[in-house]
């Protein structure tokens, strides 16, 4: 008769732990599939770029600066794709600051401002930043689910023997939360303005 | 409801309410059953066997509306399907929402009416489509439009359509129920069953004359507490709007613009209400009739959206002045 209440006992046992440990795996999978899609919305920010600054190139003779900047910024990013997530963090932050730079200087061409290309584009640049800025909110969101997953009671227990560990958030630098400086001190209108 | 609140802790309010509103509807359904059932035959077991057969045929009454329901709404009010080329900035603002949502891409519709409203509809995140009127986008920036998109995308996610349905479910096998009891009573044969095995006498005829009242009564607390779950998933959607956004100026700007048109959306109607942004054929809320309401007050709406950023309730003033704001 003992015997019996033994096994179902281990066996429950087993079920909880199983359950546990299946849960966790799920849910550390999550977090990689968020990071993941950053790096997809990052992409895509790399590919609209050229054909933005090629847009604007035209009409703005007196900012070369700010265009070369963003060119410079952007082959800066995609390079850092290779050297870990701190380095592209960094490198993405700084293209995002000068692509703030130059749509701050664009403000001063009506006709740019106008221009239906650009526009568009701008728009386009509009919704990538912002999915990328929702992607990190999901993966972060997917961080706090697996962190409590294996941080709560009874689930702590078997995290370390598992070997789950816990995530990192992604967290803006502090040198990002500041406005980016825009240098206006060379502008100067077009002729035909 | 006072002082600061979070996000998550308002979703979490909202969602045990509505649990313990469906958990009231169920034991009234089951109540009901269980006197017909006792209170015709005397036998313990006809009560469970009456509930239960409510719940199949009316459930088998909706299955048409999950699987159907989405393609007769829209065909209706009239919507058509856009895409990146037809709607750009919409398109990219649902987008947005959907990847801070963690749900496939919806289907999205545009309405062509001037009254500024939206809604979601679909049994599940892959089956779903998001519609909003002409109105709604000329009237909104990008800001208040994510957040009403955010909005409907919730209702998505949390899977409210599908919660509504069982609700539905619920409420329509306390309607049939208690309909064919009364019918059978009194317009009916009218017999008891002569096999009381178990003699229930009193008992029996006290029950009997509980299930007329309970007949009677129940589908119209059902409707009400239908109605309150209503309410409380546009709570809820609302909370997890400012999940998603982490801006509940957006929504609450929105909110108020919106409520400030009086127009009444032509393509809706009572049958549909329950699935727009704010109530379509109500000319203006008036608290006074929140009780029988599918939505809450736009007002009580904004004042929980305020107390995520610890602002106090909105006065009359503010809120014509938050219609200002661009």
């Amino acid at each position: 008769m003992e015997i019996w209440i033994v096994l179902i006992v281990i066996a429950a046992i087993a079920v909880v732990v199983i359950g546990i440990y299946n849960g966790l795996i799920g849910r550390r999978n999550r977090v990689d599939e968020a990071l993941s899609q950053i790096q997809v919305q990052l992409k895509r920010r790399h590919d609209l770029i050229p054909n933005l600054v090629n847009a604007v190139k035209g009409y703005m003779q007196f900012e070369q600066k700010v265009l070369t900047d963003v060119t410079n910024a952007r082959a800066a990013a995609v390079s850092a794709g290779a050297q870990g997530v701190a380095a592209q963090a960094q490198a993405e932050n700084a293209l995002t600051g000068t692509l703030r730079s130059l749509f701050a200087v664009v403000e001063n061409y009506p006709d740019l401002k106008a221009n239906q290309n650009v526009l568009s584009l701008q728009e386009q640049l509009t919704t990538t930043e912002n999915q990328i800025s929702f992607s990190r909110q999901h993966y972060n969101a997917t961080v706090l689910e697996y962190n409590n997953g294996i941080q709560t009671f009874p689930n702590t227990i078997f995290a370390g023997m598992f070997g789950f560990t816990k995530r990192d958030f992604f967290e803006a630098e502090a040198g990002e939360t500041a406005n980016p400086t825009v240098d206006l001190s060379l502008t100067q209108p077009p002729a035909g303005a | 409801m006072t002082g600061r609140a979070t996000f998550y802790s308002q979703e979490a309010a909202n969602r045990r309410d509505s649990v313990l509103l469906v958990i009231a509807v169920a034991v009234i359904l089951g109540a009901l059953g269980f006197a017909i059932g006792y209170g015709t035959s005397g036998v313990v077991q006809t009560g469970i066997a009456v509930t239960t057969g409510a719940l199949i045929l009316a459930f088998f009454l909706s299955v048409g509306s999950y699987f159907g329901g989405d393609q007769l709404v829209l065909g209706t009010s009239g919507a058509k399907q856009v895409d990146e080329t037809t709607a750009p900035q919409l398109m990219n603002v649902v987008q947005e929402m959907a990847i801070a949502a963690n749900v496939p891409m919806p289907k999205v519709y545009v309405i062509n009416d001037t009254a500024p409203n939206a809604f979601a509809t679909g049994r599940d995140p892959k089956h779903a489509s998001v519609a909003v009127t002409t109105g709604l986008l000329a009237k909104l920036d990008r800001e208040e439009l994510q957040g009403v998109l955010g909005h409907e995308l919730s209702h998505v996610r949390n899977y409210d359509i599908r919660f509504s349905l069982l609700v539905a479910v619920l409420v329509g096998s306390i309607a049939l129920l208690a309909d064919f009891f009364l019918r059978f009573t009194f317009w009916g044969g009218g017999r008891r069953s002569s096999n009381d095995r178990d003699g229930g006498g009193g008992l029996q005829a006290l029950v009997f004359i509980l299930a007329i009242v309970l007949a009677v009564l129940a589908p119209i607390f059902a409707r009400l507490v239908q109605l309150a779950v209503s309410r409380q998933r546009e709570y809820l959607a609302d909370a997890s709007s400012v999940e998603l956004t982490r801006n509940p100026s957006g929504l609450e700007r929105a909110l108020a613009k919106i409520a400030s048109d009086q127009e009444v959306l032509e393509v809706a109607n009572r049958a549909t209400q329950h699935l727009y942004f704010t109530n379509p054929i109500k000319k203006f809320e008036a608290r006074s009739s929140s009780m029988f309401s599918t939505h809450p007050p736009i007002v009580d709406r904004i004042n929980r959206l305020r107390q995520l950023t610890g602002e106090g309730p909105a006065d009359p003033q503010e809120i014509a002045a938050l219609r200002g704001l661009d």
